[in-house]
């Protein structure tokens, strides 16, 4: 039996909303893979610190509140501190385009704003990981 | 982490207590691969040490929350907390969505707490595949107590209390009456009852119903018999929590110091080894009885044939390819 893809989606900061993040959830569970949903309002902190704990694949932060370069900057870095630097970081929500530009050079693996389908997710998701290769 | 660290060569460092590592470990352990043997049985010499409790009941009666709170009094004594979380896999695509962590965030970055979601993926009996593995990682990691949660069960899904030293069942008010209440199953295996969500109206009843089957038992118990108390909690108010902790407590004294106590751990080690020894069997017979099976499977709907031969021809079938399989790889030896 193969193992399924494991992924954490994660609401950080202040951002209340979270319609568009379980409809991901939803997709992704669709697609055979094991959804880790953190709930609302957490810190960069305890969102790498779970990711960490649970060794997902993917770690996908969701924000609707613009607060996205002073986010991934602060879980990037942790990442990269408790040595699990290999996980697949990306990006969903509504941003402006050079923000998106800059996440990806920053070491966001996608970035994927409120008009992708759900289906192009989960496609993403699979090559991204495919791309990582076994670990 | 470095992409091909072995099993092995993570042993030392989940020791030392290291996240990434244990998480690693753990999911070597949940997707069975082979190569992890060998360092879970080492993780297994090494293990033994922490108290396991396991927490059960319905879907919705409050255990993920239950288990917040027993973790934060728990830490509140300086002891440091494994927790394994159980979510449901779908039976259509596989996937899973794990969602107790949402009703733990107290400790989110707690250092001494660590918590870890698995999926059922397929497994009955409320636990997921790899669970005791995982308990015993989280127990070599350092943790002094490893709370296992199951999924929301029904009422015949018992596996827990033979992999847990002190096994909780958790009843929400509002579900059922004094004749559930009496009934075999579930609510028998507790060592501890607890009627979460106590802040309602309706708690009380549940409290008396619960009381009232144990005190039927009780004419019956042998000499020396644990008594399962009955403690209304709630994460509300805070209330029952401290309660728990010291029935928690002298459960745990009286498993230690009972000859019951070792009878169960012996029947823990049972169940250990007839679940191992399943999924291997299921590791060596499984994809072999499923490409086998589907024709069988369409003369049994046609009715062609009775499930009893089609059966024992699948078993055969599977065992005539697996001794086929040996065959082979003996003569390319010779």
């Amino acid at each position: 039996m193969t193992t399924p893809i494991r992924v954490m989606l994660a609401k950080v900061g202040l951002d209340g909303h979270d319609r568009g993040v379980r409809v991901v959830a939803r997709a992704l569970r669709d697609a055979g893979m094991d959804v880790i949903y953190t709930g609302l309002h957490r810190t960069p902190d305890e969102v790498v610190t779970a990711a960490i704990q649970e060794d997902v694949d993917v770690l996908g932060v969701s924000l609707l509140s613009g607060v996205q370069m002073t986010v991934f900057p602060k879980i990037l870095d942790k990442l990269k501190r408790e040595g699990a630097d290999d996980m697949i970081v990306v990006a969903g929500g509504v941003m402006p385009d050079e923000d998106a530009v800059a996440l990806k050079r920053m070491g966001v693996k996608e970035v994927m704003l409120q008009d992708t389908p759900p289906q192009a997710i989960v496609d993403t998701l699979r090559k991204l990981v495919t791309e990582r290769g076994p670990r | 982490m470095s992409r091909t660290v072995s099993s092995l060569a993570l042993i030392d460092r989940v020791k030392a207590g290291e996240a990434a590592a244990i998480a690693r470990l753990i999911s070597r352990a949940e997707s069975g691969a082979a190569e992890a043997h060998e360092a879970l049985a080492r993780i297994y010499g090494l293990a033994g040490r922490a108290h396991v409790i396991g927490v059960t009941g319905v879907p919705g009666s409050g255990k993920s929350t239950l288990v917040g709170k027993l973790c934060a009094a728990l830490r509140a004594k300086g002891e440091r907390v494994g927790i394994v979380a159980i979510d449901p896999s779908s039976p259509y695509s596989g996937g899973a969505i794990l969602g107790d962590r949402i009703r733990m965030t107290e400790m989110a970055s707690d250092p001494g707490v660590y918590i870890r979601s698995m999926a059922t993926r397929g497994a009955v009996g409320g636990m997921a595949r790899a669970t005791l593995d995982v308990v015993d990682i989280l127990d070599v990691a350092g943790f002094d107590t490893v709370v296992l949660e199951t999924v929301g069960v029904g009422q015949d899904e018992v596996e827990i209390v033979r992999a847990s030293h002190t096994t909780i069942v958790v009843s929400a008010p509002g579900l059922g009456d004094e004749i559930q209440a009496i009934k075999a199953g579930i609510l028998e295996i507790a060592d501890i009852h607890v009627v979460s969500k106590c802040d309602r109206s309706d708690a009380n009843r549940t409290l008396v119903d619960l009381k009232q089957m144990l005190m039927g038992g009780l004419r019956a118990a042998p000499p020396g018999a644990w008594h399962a108390p009955v403690i209304g909690t709630s994460a509300f108010s805070g209330q029952g929590v401290d309660e728990l902790v010291a029935a928690i407590e002298r459960h745990r004294h009286f498993a230690l110091e009972s000859k019951s106590g070792e009878q169960r751990r012996l029947a823990i080690a049972e169940f250990r080894l007839r679940k191992t020894a399943e999924n291997l069997l299921l590791d060596r017979f499984g994809e072999k009885i499923a490409q086998a099976g589907a024709p069988l499977a369409a003369r049994l709907m046609r009715r062609e044939a009775d499930p009893y031969s089609v059966a024992t021809e699948l078993l055969n079938t599977a065992l005539l390819r697996e001794t086929g399989h040996e065959q082979d790889a003996r003569s390319k030896i010779a």
